[in-house]
């Protein structure tokens, strides 16, 4: 256990570092930092001594190192457009991305698994294929369009929610919420919909096939066998088989609403890091994106570390593996 | 005679198909009685695990009972509906399935799944139940009970986990108990173990026994009755000695006559003719064109010399940390021109790896080969092409060794083409010969390998084994994945390529009276290392290890064969 | 083709409605697609053909100053609705199917070298395959287009943007083509058909292809299938976020973008009919993905 631990951990560095070469590299081969930095009334003095400064004289490695060891410090440099230190504005917009993510993925994983499991457990049911066959709607619906239709329908024609912006948000320490107030958790509702829509039927999606495949195990027909009830196949032996694959994938999927984030963010023009990040690209602000992709890559390795634990938790075999 | 505890009266079960209405079990009947053990043998699709299913109400839709009626200790069982079927099922029947191995839940302690099943069925409280569990554990025969309750299934062995599977059969005290293979997937030693546990709990609870199973020593050494299957319908039934010993029906002749005997070597195998099964070859007619002027100076083909193989156990980036498991350790033998060369043993026991190391499929870590005077472990790559010429090796599963994608005639012309030993216009025709020999019809040219049976399969692996020539052969359980009766068929062309082509084997089995009929010498192979090396007839006469001595101790035979039987075999 | 004809593949498809459906609707689009030239009424992208005076000209209406009837309608510069669709649909079968192949073309020859060939080749590509996999493809792509934009000089970048996208689309997708064939290749590799080719004295690269490649591709199909949807899916997504096709060369998803800001004035027709051409060209792409699925692993069944 503890080795297998040690093993992810240490993927994980890997992950960090090889993100932090990419990050780097954008610096470094995409666009002249120099010219980036220094206006058009330069001198050759001003440029030298800023590259001396910047530690660009150094070799590739060194640079590296230096890039990281800023980077561990919150360092991302200023960004080219707003002129402002990239980790203060990421700061900024942060708690309005998370506090999206955490509604959308809490939605889409107790919804996603519930109807997964009522989908597998139902192979053959009218519901269950009517659940299946929305679902795959939902798969080929974009998640834009599902964010367009739902500002057509619920702001444009009905009128009841905000059909962009964060509402209303109250400043707790560095952190502001959206929660405490009723404009703010209106606005929540339409964008959380569409972030968590697309993640919930993945998640339905993949439930259901594992939980299929595990109830055509042996172990399954044992059970039946042995003369067990429904209930306690399905919910006690077939479902804690089916958790062990979809957890995995599950943690995967959380990382990808931070990345899907992006599009709803856009659609809602809400205030997050992923509008900021959209914004970076078209206007190749290379140290904001540079700083949002490291941001997102802790977070996504921290996700993925947590569900190994819990992974590892589950399956007696690699608990004993150590 | 005591009323019997289940009747099958009539059985049919109907699978709906595309190509029309599939009955694999048909007009079936049969009784069990308390205490009873009922074999149910036949060939693969003969229906009998159908049967097991449908008694116990666990057949996959669409599969459903048409017809006939099973009654369970005086009671109608079959109408029941979907919650009085799950009531009966684990109650009052139990079911043992082939493979201990998927059998249990992965994720929950042997002893979970005890409680959970006794505590369904008879009600008690979570420490009754406990204690009641581990003393099946202890009543199967499974060391520590107490510990062992707590532990997983990955930790246990395949024979213990099976073990297990009784254990969780017998927790609801159950008045019958339908065994599917249950012992196919274990080895000789388990298996006999196992065996005798199912027959000692029978007698010592009363319960009747379905054995299900394709094994004929297995119905000798422990069923009570017996019921032979052929496509689906029964064609005999009776007491085992008496279906053993005389026969009736032509099938069920041709089937125990075909189970090779430990007991003298014959020069052919008997097949089994019912159903027009039989195919014919013509092995001696490659005879004529065949390249035997390569015969080796010294009279021994293959020297092999402390041969050794590891494998990574656990890996580490650290070589110190490594650990490595020893498969085959030290191994020495050589096989004479022409002789048929036998290596038996259990699995994990090395004797496939031996094998592949000698078809250069693995690479060797220590000790030589040496091929007709050259060391094949020092070639380079033109005189490994050169050694890969002459050997040839026909593999177990049937179903892996073709490729599923190439037809037939592409199968066995690749050797041909990859060594450029005919031109294009020539490859064609000694294709269908070499496949008309084995035995196939000639449209098996443009096939694919899935519309072929194992035993056709089988037959199309000779033809590529035979395309180049070759001088040695090596046959890794050859038969094992295969019927009693296409057994026979094959087994038979390896014989004729010795004979009629002089072809030198290895040969590597299990199965003892296999290797009686096929060997001329044969290794017993144990845990990596080679145990003894004998004449045939000196091991199975006077085995000089303890460990081949267990061996032939185990292996089922098929005792109620009287002396007049085997006469009439060797003619 | 008689073994094709008499196969269950073929069995199971002709007794789907769904699968045929979704396949006709997949190649009735292909064709559209193809033929758009010759379908379209006006080429959309030829200023000369346009007149400003059609603009938001409603479906099946005739213009108010013009008197010009347009079947879908137009849009703000007075383009035909329906011949941008055309076009739009063209572009992003274009990229989508490019950026698929190109997925394919990586992930089945890393999938196969380090399924077969093993040890530090297989550590190297499977472990760069899970760096890759931590990130959604989605951002993987945005972030290659971001800085292939980044290094392409600004006169260049609309004329690129169709080849970015097709990079950064295929460079994002590798990964679930190199995990299924490397996972099919070592089920293929132990089998013994590949001992057998060894034992001849084929080369490792004759079995990769001649042997193992043919009995991988089942899986691979309906990976790109799936994939073909969601290339087109990720294509619009981009396009509507603006780093996809530009303007010039309006994508399905650039059409939508560009009908977004005249939703809520009413001219909803510039945004409905590029949506539903995606909605069903993805549905469609899905709903075959699906079945081929289901078709091709029988054990579902």
């Amino acid at each position: 256990m503890l080795s297998f631990i040690v093993k992810r951990v240490g993927q994980s560095v890997l992950v960090l570092l090889v993100t932090g070469l990419v990050a780097f590299s954008m610096f470094t081969f995409v666009g002249d930092p120099i010219d980036n930095m220094l206006g058009q009334e330069r001198t050759m003095e001003d440029v030298e001594r800023l590259r001396a400064q910047l530690g660009l004289d150094k070799p590739f490695v060194v640079q590296y190192f230096r890039f990281l060891e800023q980077a561990a410090q919150g360092n991302f440099g200023i960004s080219y457009r707003q002129g402002r230190p990239v980790a203060e504005i990421l700061m900024e917009r942060a708690p309005a991305t998370l506090e999206l993510a955490a509604v959308s993925g809490v939605l889409a994983i107790v919804m996603g698994i519930g109807l997964g499991v009522f989908t597998a457990i139902r192979r053959n049911g009218v519901a269950a294929n009517l659940i299946m066959s929305i679902s795959l709607i939902g798969v080929s619906l974009p998640t834009f369009l599902i964010g367009i239709l739902l500002i057509y329908l619920f702001s444009v024609e009905l009128g009841w929610l905000p059909s962009f912006g964060r509402g209303e948000t109250v400043h707790i320490g560095g952190w502001s919420t959206g929660f405490l107030t009723e404009s703010g958790l209106k606005a929540l509702i339409l964008p959380a919909i569409t972030l968590g829509l697309y993640q919930m039927t993945l998640i339905m999606r993949l439930v259901r096939s594992e939980m299929l495949e595990v109830l055509r195990q042996d172990y399954i027909r044992f059970a039946r066998a042995r003369g067990l009830g429904d209930r306690v196949v399905n919910f006690r032996h077939a479902l804690k088989n089916t958790m062990v694959p979809v957890i995995t994938v599950i943690g995967l999927q959380l990382g990808s609403i931070i990345a899907f984030a992006i599009i709803t963010e856009t659609v809602f023009q809400w205030p997050g890091v992923g509008l900021l990040f959209i914004n970076a690209i078209q206007f190749v602000d290379i140290p904001v994106m540079a700083a949002y992709l490291m941001l997102i890559s802790v977070m996504f390795v921290a996700i993925n570390l947590l569900v190994d634990i819990l992974y590892a938790m589950i399956d007696p075999r690699l608990r004993a593996a150590s | 005679m005591t009323e019997p505890v289940l009747s099958i009266r009539n059985l049919t079960v109907e699978i709906p198909t595309r190509r029309g209405l599939f009955k694999p079990v048909q007009g079936v009947s049969y009784d069990i009685r308390p205490g009873e053990i009922r074999g149910v043998v036949g060939e693969s699709g003969a229906g009998k695990s159908m049967t097991g299913n449908a008694v116990i109400g666990l057949l996959d839709p669409p599969a459903r009972v048409s017809e006939g009626e099973i009654w369970l200790n005086g009671r109608r069982i079959d109408q029941l509906d979907a919650e009085q079927k799950r009531r009966i099922r684990g109650g009052e029947i139990a079911m043992i399935f082939q493979d201990p191995l998927t059998s249990l839940n992965p994720l929950f302690t042997v002893g979970e799944q005890l409680v959970e099943t006794i505590q369904l069925h008879l009600g008690l409280s979570s420490s009754e139940a406990q204690s009641r569990a581990i003393a099946l554990l202890d009543r199967v025969r499974i060391p520590n009970p107490e510990e062992r309750f707590h532990q997983y299934p990955h930790q246990f062995s395949g024979g213990m986990r099976q073990r297990v599977v009784i254990a969780l059969a017998l927790c609801s005290e159950p008045s019958v108990i339908v065994a599917d293979e249950p012992t196919t997937a274990l080895d000789v030693s388990i298996q006999a173990q196992v065996l005798d546990l199912i027959k000692e709990l029978a007698r010592e609870r009363q319960v009747g026994v379905i054995l299900v199973t394709h094994d004929m020593g297995v119905i000798a050494d422990t069923t009570d009755e017996v019921t032979v299957m052929y496509e689906g319908r029964v064609v005999e039934q009776g007491t085992t000695s008496q279906i053993l010993g005389a026969p009736t029906h032509e099938y069920t002749k041709s089937l125990i006559a075909a189970v090779p005997r430990p007991q003298v070597k014959l020069h052919r195998f008997p097949q089994v003719s019912y159903g027009g099964r039989e195919t014919a070859f013509k092995i001696e007619d490659l005879a004529r064109n065949w390249d035997r002027s390569t015969a080796s100076k010294s009279g021994t083909l293959v020297e092999v010399k402390g041969l050794t193989k590891r494998f990574l156990a656990k890996g580490a980036i650290l070589p110190s940390q490594r650990s490595y498991f020893t498969a085959v350790d030290d191994v020495s033998f050589d096989i004479k021109d022409g002789e048929v060369f036998g290596l038996v043993g259990e699995s994990g026991s090395g004797k496939s790896t031996v094998a592949r190391m000698l078809a250069t499929l693995y690479p060797v870590d220590g000790g030589t080969v040496t091929f007709d005077g050259e060391e094949v472990t020092g070639m380079d790559a033109k005189q490994l092409s050169a050694y890969r010429k002459q050997i040839q090796m026909i593999f177990q599963d049937p179903f892996s060794s073709l490729n599923p994608r190439m037809s037939v005639g592409d199968i066995v012309a690749e050797p041909l083409v990859h060594h450029k030993l005919l031109s294009r216009a020539e490859i064609g025709p000694r294709v269908r010969e070499l496949l008309d020999r084995v035995g196939l019809a000639s449209d098996a040219y443009r096939k694919y390998p899935h519309e072929f049976s194992g035993g056709q399969r089988q037959r199309i692996s000779i033809a590529r084994a035979l395309a180049t020539q070759p001088r040695f052969l090596i046959c890794d359980e050859p038969t094992s994945a295969l019927d009693v009766s296409i057994q026979a068929q094959i087994l038979n062309i390896l014989k004729d390529l010795q004979e009629h082509l002089g072809l030198t084997m290895l040969f590597i089995s299990h199965d003892l009276p296999v290797v009686r009929q096929m060997c001329d010498r044969v290794g017993v192979m144990r845990q990596g290392k080679l145990v003894e090396v004998q004449e045939t007839s000196a091991l199975f006469e006077a085995p000089k290890s303890d460990y081949t001595r267990e061996l032939l101790d185990l292996m089922p035979r098929l005792e109620q064969l009287s002396e007049e039987q085997i006469a009439e075999l060797r003619t | 083709m008689n073994r094709f004809l008499d196969s269950d593949v073929f069995y199971a498809f002709r007794t789907s409605p769904v699968a045929i459906v979704s396949l006709i609707v997949t190649v009735l689009m292909v064709l559209a697609a193809v033929f758009a030239p010759l379908i379209a009424t006006t080429n959309p992208f030829d200023p000369a053909s346009l007149n400003l005076m059609n603009g938001f000209t409603a479906p099946m209406e005739p213009n108010a100053f013009t008197g010009e009837s347009f079947f879908l309608g137009t849009d703000d510069q007075g383009r035909d609705v329906f011949s941008t669709i055309l076009y739009g649909l063209r572009i992003s079968l274009f990229v989508g199917v490019a950026a698929v192949m190109l997925a394919m073309v990586i992930g089945i020859f890393l999938g196969l070298l380090s399924g077969y060939v093993g040890g530090w080749t297989e550590t190297i590509i499977m472990r760069a395959a899970d760096v890759q996999l931590t990130f959604p493809s989605i951002l993987v792509a945005m972030l290659i287009f971001g800085v292939a934009k980044g290094v392409t000089p600004v006169e260049y970048r609309d004329q690129m943007a169709i080849w970015v996208l097709i990079l950064a689309i295929g460079l994002s997708d590798w990964v679930q083509f190199a995990r299924v064939v490397r996972g099919a290749t070592l089920v293929e590799k132990s089998k013994d058909y590949v001992a057998a080719a060894r034992l001849i004295g084929r080369s490792p690269l004759t079995i990769m292809i001649r042997h193992i490649l043919p009995n991988v591709l089942s899986p691979v199909l309906v990976i790109a299938t799936i994939s073909l949807a969601l290339a087109i899916i990720a294509e619009a997504t981009l396009s509507f976020l603006g780093v996809g096709a530009p303007a010039t060369q309006p994508s399905l998803g650039t059409l939508i973008r560009i009908g977004q800001g005249f939703l809520f004035s009413g001219e909803w027709w510039i945004l409905l009919f590029p949506a539903c051409t995606l909605l069903v060209l993805a549905l469609a792409v899905n709903l075959l993905g699906d079945w081929l699925r289901d078709a091709l692993n029988p054990r579902l069944r």
